[in-house]
């Protein structure tokens, strides 16, 4: 490898806003340079979990290396980098985009630039990025590529009257792509005769490999035997292997040098040691300073998993051991619950994070899970001048012994047509969001500005918005900090009974409202006992709203003859088994999915 | 001797009713003979197991028997007493048939007496003619009593009467329209159900799949007026002379059914025809529910021999459908062991909720189920499986 020349090398990436065709695009680029045959092809080869598939979306950072025979007859090596498209993953993708040089922003043709497509151009300039545009989706009917262009021009600033118009879909215009990534993408620099200096953008954990590490070498080379230090965490290993990415698979080659994107396997035991964001250097010929914009990652996103089946416990400990041997980013510490038994607190980056971790630990670990509603990190001062980060809510300190709270607050951007201005305005405002200004984009979409409590769109926001502008408004935020709030905790009572998986926190305002839906959600969730069970939520003790659950009237097999009696022993024995699968909280059973579907308050319906 | 029950299952209906989900169809008369035959075969072919028992109750169930003829029954009539030994003396075996008003004669009706029929039970189901229509019957209520006055002339002096509550669009008093007019008749046995929507019948798509919400289905009465009813249906029927001695089951004193009973107090019965189920010495089986396999070789399937645990449950959740209840003594006799000592906690906390009742005379101690422990017997009986 060490024949390499640097300038037929080019290290990029793909932004765009979700459903605009990056994994499209990104298969497409794989399959016109030759990787792959377009039998092989699986729809997004870069996104391996079938999660990833299913959802139309990238979870992880993915790379890979393909050859193209470009049109002046040299061979060029390009490097995709395939970044995450979410919210939840922001530092992700900015660790991802600073191992690229280059970035191809798609924009589709009909919908025009929208709230990602922004935050993600925006993300990739901040990294000195050259970025070109591409229009897709050319050929639906209602395309409208010149109108693009000029939006491109007017709100980002960027050239686009020679951006290619394509159709990743159908394979129109690729080859225009690929050949201005070779002109307008510049080559890497960098010198391999400098100390080692590699930024990691991902890391993987494979059982036979230990933890493989992604990597853009920035300058030098490493190879096998080279002794390596991650500068931030400080561990230390010798490589035993390094390679580049093929399709699905990692080809191994003898060194890896600056301007290259490949990976370094090490006998590293832990993702934990090879953090996103670190930089590889070589333990006996350090670089001066580690590349800049590590940053340790925190979870923003709370919730409590507990097993359906409580006996189910230690299979759910290992399966969280086994998730965050790839995932840095998850955190868990056991708890118990009154209502739930053992358990565990886990910590996301955001709630798609979390969806797809309880998703992987049903359907890869076979568990049922129950899931408490999910929380923000509050910030506790307390009048003996102590302050608690609260994660959870039977953890709150009683109110006097409580100064005062913060809680996590977000800049967020909504791009919405003009139309729907009135009706995402007022649902920022039910929200308890601060106006802090509107752009128009052009004459019918506008970019709104608000200032968002992060425990606020957490729930269904995005669902919120999405119904409240017919699916046309696009969202991006980012953590601001934490400010001051008049926050309380929520109580239910079944039966007078307090259920500490169902306590939330919420702001004082918006309690009365929470408290009464959570009331009628319950009283549709428990079945029918043989007496009255009253459900009262409550603040700090005093009650705000009840639903009574009637007594059961009636439960009766009319009839049951010879023919019958197996049929009906059936009957019994799965009302029994029902009851078996409840939560006994004093002497109410109350349904798993009566904890879950609180989750879930829709505002309008 | 020991006693045996016998259970003949005639699977043919002129039309399905829109909430039955028993084993019937539609047929032809070439089916039905076809099906007679292989009926006779499959009693002659099992009676050598039965040679030690005494028949004293036959039921002929359906889909509808009456769709036979008056000498196929005589013709299956005749094949059990050739091969079975039936109860004579004082008391006669009761012998009862299903009959559905529509579908028989004077004639016909006086030649099921002549096979040996001595009691019937008559499906009528309300006496409204709207209810009897969204049911999907086949007959009108003056349909009904023809059958009724044929029947009485005929010379059948213990018959039943079946109804049915909380029908679409029912109110409790179209409820004690049926009851008052049934009663008036003065039958020996009043069978009142309470309509269940079961999985599989048209009833289901419309009112739990909520498929159609047109005018054509009313909607059922809610939980309260069907206890309304339930609880209406006692007291009336008290009135007439009828006492309640099963869940949905009501009878002039002394004529309440042999056959049935038998079912909740776990005794003996052999079920012959297409779809039916025997319980002899605690072995369970039943017959193929194909026509195909039934008329070619009577194929038997789905064999299981009953474990202590479950002759138990099964004494318990069949024997507390009868108004006595069960016997304490009884289930010493037939498990060796106090009832107490396998069911002591459930039945401690099932009275303490009020929900059973004890009662202790001379040589007998039962429990029963209180009223409010009818209205939720699924609850109670559930209690009494064990883990």
């Amino acid at each position: 490898m060490a024949g390499i020349d640097q300038s037929k090398i080019r290290n990029f990436c793909i932004v765009a806003h979700i459903d605009h065709g990056k994994s499209t695009l990104a298969d497409r680029i794989i399959e016109k340079t030759g990787l792959l045959t377009s039998r092989e092809m699986q729809e997004q080869v870069l996104d391996n979990m079938d999660l990833e598939r299913e959802r139309g979306i990238t979870i992880k950072a993915q790379a890979v290396r393909t050859v193209y025979r470009a049109k002046d007859g040299e061979e060029y090596i390009f490097n995709l980098i395939d970044t995450p498209g979410h919210v939840d993953f922001n530092y992700e993708v900015s660790r991802a985009l600073a191992a690229c040089d280059g970035a191809i922003l798609v924009v589709d043709a009909a919908q025009g630039i929208e709230a990602q497509t922004l935050a993600n151009v925006y993300l990739a300039l901040d990294h000195d990025l050259e970025v070109f545009p591409v229009i897709n989706k050319i050929d639906l009917p209602s395309a409208e590529p010149e109108r693009v262009m000029e939006e491109i021009e007017d709100v980002i600033g960027l050239e686009a009257h020679d951006a290619p118009l394509i159709s990743a879909k159908n394979g129109i215009g690729i080859e225009d792509v690929l050949e201005k990534v070779i002109e307008k993408i510049p080559a890497p620099s960098g010198s391999r005769d400098n100390p080692l200096q590699a930024l990691i953008f991902d890391s993987l954990y494979d059982s036979y490999k230990g933890v493989i590490v992604f990597c853009r070498i920035m300058e030098g080379t490493v190879s096998k035997g080279t002794p390596i230090k991650m500068m931030a965490t400080g561990a230390k290993a010798e490589v035993v292997e390094v390679g580049y990415f093929g399709a699905g698979q990692f080809i191994p080659c003898d060194e890896l040098s600056a301007g290259m994107v490949g990976y370094i396997t090490a006998s590293i035991k832990n993702v934990k040691d090879t953090a996103v964001g670190d930089t590889v250097t070589n333990a006996e010929h350090p670089c001066e300073k580690p590349l800049p914009g590590y940053k340790k990652v925190n979870p923003m996103v709370y919730c409590g998993l507990y097993p359906a089946d409580g006996s189910k416990y230690p299979d759910l400990r290992d399966a969280l051991e086994k998730l965050q041997l790839n995932d840095a980013s998850l955190f868990y510490e056991p708890e118990t619950s009154v209502a739930l038994g053992f358990g565990f607190r886990c910590g996301f980056l955001g709630l798609l994070h979390l969806e797809i971790i309880q998703e992987r630990l049903e359907r890869e670990y076979n568990l049922d899970l129950v899931t408490t509603a999910p929380g923000v990190i509050y910030k506790v001062h307390k009048t003996n001048g102590e302050v608690i980060d609260l994660t959870n809510p039977s953890n709150m300190p009683e109110p006097t012994e409580i100064e005062y709270m913060e809680e996590p607050v977000v800049n967020a951007e909504i791009m919405v047509t003009t139309e729907f201005i009135g009706s995402i305005m007022e649902l920022c405002q039910e929200r308890r969001g601060r106006y802090l200004g509107m752009e128009y984009m052009e004459e019918t979409r506008a970019l709104l500005k608000y200032e968002l409590p992060l425990n606020e769109i957490i729930y269904d926001f995005f669902d919120a918005l999405k119904s409240r502008s017919r699916g046309y408004a696009s969202f991006d935020y980012d953590l601001k900090g934490y400010e001051q709030s008049e926050l309380v905790k929520l109580d239910i009572l079944i039966n007078k009974e307090e259920v500490d998986a169902l306590s939330f926190i919420v702001h004082k305002d918006s309690a009365y409202e929470r408290g009464r839906k959570m009331c009628e959600k319950l009283k549709d969730e428990i079945p029918r006992h043989l007496f009255e069970i009253p459900i009262q939520a409550a603040v700090g003790g005093k009650i705000i709203a009840r639903e009574t659950v009637k007594a059961m009237r009636k439960d009766v097999l009319a009839k049951c003859y010879g023919g019958d009696i197996t049929r009906k022993k059936k009957l019994l024995e799965k009302q029994k088994e029902g009851k078996k699968r409840m939560r006994q909280i004093g002497n109410v059973e109350i349904p798993q999915k009566a904890f879950m579907s609180v989750l879930k308050l829709d505002d309008r319906k | 001797m020991k006693k045996l029950g016998i259970y003949i299952h005639i699977p043919f209906c002129v039309r399905k009713c829109f909430y039955c989900d028993f084993l019937s169809a539609p047929s032809d008369e070439e089916t039905r003979e076809r099906y007679v035959k292989s009926l006779c075969r499959e009693i002659k072919q099992e009676a050598r197991a039965y040679e030690q028992y005494q028949v004293d109750t036959i039921f002929f169930g359906g889909g509808t028997p009456s769709l036979l003829t008056a000498e196929q029954i005589q013709r299956i009539m005749d094949t059990v007493r050739g091969n079975y030994s039936l109860q004579s003396g004082k008391e006669e075996p009761e012998i009862t048939m299903e009959v559905n008003p529509g579908t028989v004669t004077f004639e016909k009706l006086c030649g099921y007496k002549k096979a040996g029929i001595n009691r019937l039970s008559i499906g009528l189901q309300s006496v409204r003619d709207e209810e009897l229509k969204a049911l999907g019957r086949i007959h009108t209520f003056e349909e009904f009593k023809d059958t009724w006055n044929f029947a009485r002339k005929a010379g059948f002096s213990n018959i039943n009467v079946d109804l049915m509550s909380a029908l679409p669009g029912q109110s409790v008093e179209n409820w004690r329209e049926s009851l008052e007019k049934a009663a008036a008749l003065g039958p020996e046995h009043i069978s009142a159900y309470s309509l269940i929507v079961e999985e599989g019948t048209l009833f289901f798509d419309w009112y739990e799949e909520k498929t159609v919400t047109d005018e054509a289905h009313p909607p059922l009465p809610d939980e309260d007026k069907e206890r309304e009813m339930y609880k209406l249906t006692e007291e009336f029927l008290k009135q007439y002379g009828y006492h309640r001695y099963e869940i949905s089951n009501y009878a002039k004193e002394g004529k309440e059914c042999r056959h049935n009973r038998r079912y909740w107090q776990r005794e003996n019965y052999a079920g012959f025809g297409l779809g039916a189920a025997s319980m002899v010495e605690n072995v369970r089986w039943s017959n193929t529910r194909n026509l195909q396999q039934y008329l070619e070789a009577n194929r038997k399937e789905d064999r299981q021999v009953l474990s202590e645990k479950e002759q138990m449950e099964e004494f318990m959740f069949l024997g507390l459908r009868l108004t006595k209840g069960v016997s304490t003594q009884n289930f010493y006799r037939q498990f060796g062991k106090e009832i107490e000592s396998v069911y002591g906690q459930v039945l401690t906390e099932l009275m303490e909720e009020k929900l059973l009742l004890k009662t202790e005379e001379a040589e007998e101690t039962r429990y029963f189920l209180s009223p409010y422990g009818t209205d939720v017997s699924n609850y109670c009986m559930a209690q009494f499986l064990l883990d």
